[in-house]
């Protein structure tokens, strides 16, 4: 029962975390780099869990994972709101072009 | 068999994310995020946690990729001929693409060795195969309540903040 190590849990968030990373670095769209924000936050929620395997007791990790995956609820509506916002006053979705504050 | 789950299900995560990172359309991206985050609700349940897998499965497959691919329709670019052409695309310099599998790859790297060379002393034992949710609903009633409550008015002040920012001012345009 539940033979495979810890460090292959974090070993697979830190692939996760590290390709979210470079997707939120390397796409030119907002919404391209949301994607890559939300795949991080799963990547962290991963190492929590793992963590928690050991804690039977309290399950400190998932109740912090639980709250994670609320904020990254919170987060990404928002953000969303603010895109769809600068989208109707730019007309664009790179975010290099969006360079000034008030036109 | 447990190990054959886990990585395969560690690997259909992994591929869905590096197909993410080189995909030059943006629905397609969305839908392999889709597998990413099965993927990872699998490993959650790999790892005794039950309710989270649940939890994940419906706030971000429900809630989450939903609300992306609502905004993947709403910013479409105006000018229709690129669109029937190539839908959806992003433009991704390269330059931008050696600098970001750069740091990815460096950052992994990093990681992997932070990991390799710690030793985790676990003084807990491992959890068992019972269910989690009865655990998690007593502390989030008792040691958590705090946390819990802050978490429900953070969610409605961003529902009524997304709600509003959303709203459009100008009737005009």
């Amino acid at each position: 029962m539940n033979t495979i190590p810890l460090e292959h849990y974090l070993f697979v968030g830190a692939a996760l975390f590290s390709i979210g990373l470079a997707i939120a670095i390397t796409k030119k769209h907002f919404i391209g780099i949301l994607l890559g924000i939300e795949l991080m936050l799963n990547a962290v929620n991963i190492n929590l869990i793992a963590f928690s395997r050991y804690d039977p007791g309290k399950l400190s990790g998932q109740l912090f994972a639980l709250f994670v995956i609320v904020v990254a609820a919170a987060e990404v509506t928002v953000a969303l709101a603010i895109i769809l916002r600068v989208y109707g006053h730019f007309k664009t979705v790179d975010p290099d072009k969006v360079s000034n504050l008030k036109k | 068999m447990e190990a054959a789950a886990f990585y395969s299900f560690s690997i259909l995560a992994i591929t869905a994310a590096l197909f993410i990172l080189f995909s030059k359309n943006l629905v397609y991206a969305a839908f392999a995020l889709f597998l990413t985050f099965l993927g990872v609700a699998a490993l959650y349940v790999l790892a005794g946690a039950d309710f989270l897998a649940v939890t994940q499965i419906m706030v971000y497959v429900g809630g989450i990729l939903v609300l992306l691919i609502f905004g993947i329709m709403l910013t479409q670019k105006t000018n229709k001929e690129s669109i029937s052409s190539t839908p959806n695309r992003i433009e991704a310099p390269s330059t931008r693409v050696v600098w970001g599998s750069m740091i990815g790859v460096g950052l992994f790297t990093f990681l992997s060795y932070v990991i390799a060379n710690a030793r985790f002393q676990m003084s807990g034992n491992i959890i068992s195969s019972k269910s989690t949710i009865r655990t998690i609903g007593v502390e989030l009633m008792t040691s958590h309540l705090l946390p819990f409550e802050i978490a429900a008015i953070l969610l409605l002040v961003a529902l009524i903040g997304a709600a509003y920012l959303a709203l459009n001012r100008n009737p005009a345009s």
